[in-house]
């Protein structure tokens, strides 16, 4: 009986896995930038048509993000008068490199902060203006607009001093168990980046990308909420977005795609 | 139809493995039961409406289109059709069609000689595995037809 | 994205003759009115179904889309460069609602 259920399967297995070796044999190739050392973008994952996609600046989605991201730069908010480009002036080069580095930690805060958090701040105390609610449109278009003036520049963020506690606290999240399928972000991200589960492609799951345009969400979307996604995947009960455990966990992964080109806006599916 | 494998009957280290010895499963499980979906007869009927009882001929029509996609709800589709596109002689119109989606329409892009090149690029949905169909009206009153499958895969970690 | 927002990219200078490339985006959920919600109840369609290009007034690309259109549609095509002029591009929902962008053509 066993065998007469699953038979079905095997066949079907065996028939593709022929065709699917041939097909990515063809990953196992230089990936220039996109690869340091052992580390592989989520890029190297992707189809050749969604890949692309993030080649073609104006094609991808995401452009529209930054496009608004630029005019929200631009724009007096709040009752302080001013806008980001008061304090700021040319995003392209006050916001150079700040991808590569955040999070980072904030002594006021006695914390981590990320770029969300940053921004939020800013509005805030600075401009007296409304915060942006997480993956709103504005907080994503100004989240994409800041990041994506580090593009290509390599993830260097710093786990030594302060930060170094929230490094670990992150790390630790990374590898502990959880939800009803019990397990860890290593399990899918280190032990099996390469296999299939179902029909997606596991990457090593690295954050250099984000926020990204996610095929399946058609639309911009946040690290945190990939987070939370990958959370409900394994059952388990998601944290907030901007919580600690997800900045902590963002502090490790940046450590971990250490050397990786910042990619945003990219695209994945 | 491919069987519903019942995954969740499998540990999940085994499931992990199976996944791991590189097999693509293209198994649709029964993620879309309530759509009444097209199938060729219906896409042959979408077209009829458009062009008549003309016959339709092969060639001049270069569709690309992923092998397999991605993501279903996101193929990038493009299309050529040889032509001078001058006044005398040029592609009227093309029409997109599947087999396999809900409706069996896609789009309808006219084109006139001062489009210079009949080729244009966009990015469908795909509910499934499926046959997508362009039809050329050319300004003679010929028509031309390709077929191209596109595999689509029912994806796995979501979120 | 409340507000659907277009943007489109058109080489600033072409020579006269020349076939040039022409890419437009523009932000719509494109509701294909096929998925449902929490409750089980269908979202109504709402999706851009007609684009048009004119080159100084005269239409020279036209498309009709149905809900099989990605969202945040993608649309790039070609136009023989004539004269110096104005391109307008128009998106039109399902409800009328018009979208706009307008992009000068130097033809040298």
């Amino acid at each position: 009986m066993g065998v007469k259920r699953y038979f079905g399967l095997f066949v079907v297995l065996a028939v593709v896995a022929g065709a699917s070796l041939y097909g990515f044999a063809a990953k196992a190739k230089d990936w220039g930038k996109y690869q340091s050392g052992e580390l592989r973008s989520g890029y190297t994952y992707a189809s050749k048509e969604t890949r692309a996609m993030q080649d073609d600046d104006f094609a991808n989605p995401s452009s529209i993000w930054m496009d608004q991201g630029e005019e929200l730069w631009l724009k007096a908010q709040g009752k302080a008068g001013k806008s980001c480009a008061s304090c700021h002036d040319d995003a392209a080069q006050s916001m150079k490199g700040v991808a590569t580095r955040y999070p980072v930690f904030d002594k006021s805060l006695g914390k981590l902060k990320n770029v969300e958090q940053q921004i939020n701040i800013c509005r805030k105390q600075r401009m007296e203006a409304k915060p942006f609610k997480w993956e709103s449109n504005k907080m994503l278009a100004m989240t994409v607009y800041v990041k994506g003036q580090s593009r290509d520049m390599p993830v260097n963020v710093k786990i030594n001093g302060p930060a170094a506690p929230f490094f670990e606290k992150g790390k630790a999240q990374y590898f502990q168990r959880r939800g009803q399928l019990n397990l860890a972000c290593k399990h899918c991200h280190e032990d099996n980046a390469g296999n299939l589960a179902r029909a997606n492609l596991l990457s090593q799951g690295h954050s250099n990308g984000f926020p990204l345009y996610r095929l399946a969400w058609q639309r911009l979307g946040s690290l945190h909420r990939r987070f939370r996604g990958c959370d409900k995947n394994i059952r388990a009960r998601p944290y907030g977005y901007g919580s600690d455990e997800y900045v902590n966990l963002e502090l490790y992964l940046a450590a971990r795609g250490r050397g990786l080109p910042v990619e945003t806006p990219a695209v994945r599916n | 139809m491919l069987r519903k494998i019942n995954m969740v009957a499998l540990g999940r280290r085994d499931t992990l493995r199976l996944a791991g010895a590189g097999a693509v499963a293209f198994v649709t499980s029964s993620l879309l039961p309530n759509l009444a979906l097209a199938d060729s007869a219906s896409a042959a009927k979408a077209i009829k409406k458009i062009i008549g009882d003309k016959a339709t001929q092969q060639g001049r029509i270069t569709l690309e289109l992923p092998q397999i996609a991605e993501n279903g709800n996101t193929v990038p589709i493009a299309f050529e059709v040889e032509s001078p596109m001058t006044e005398a002689d040029h592609v009227k119109a093309v029409h997109i069609f599947s087999e396999g989606n809900p409706i069996p329409n896609v789009a309808s892009i006219r084109f006139s000689p001062a489009s210079g090149r009949a080729r244009a690029a966009t990015r469908m949905r795909m509910a499934k595995t499926q046959n997508v169909i362009a039809v050329a009206e050319m300004s003679d009153g010929s028509v031309f037809m390709a077929k191209a499958e596109v595999k689509v895969t029912i994806g796995g970690c979501g979120g | 994205m409340a507000k659907s927002k277009p943007r489109v990219k058109v080489p600033k200078s072409v020579k006269k003759g020349e076939v040039f490339q022409v890419k437009t985006l523009i932000s719509h959920k494109m509701e294909s009115g096929q998925r449902k919600n929490k409750k089980g109840k269908k979202i109504p369609r709402m999706i851009i179904n007609k684009f048009i290009c004119t080159y100084n007034g005269t239409v020279v690309f036209e498309s009709d889309w149905h809900p099989a259109i990605s969202a945040n549609p993608y649309m790039a095509f070609y136009i023989r460069a004539e004269k110096s002029g104005t391109l307008v591009f128009k998106w039109t929902d399902d409800r009328g609602q018009t979208y706009e962008k307008m992009a000068s053509i130097t033809v040298n």
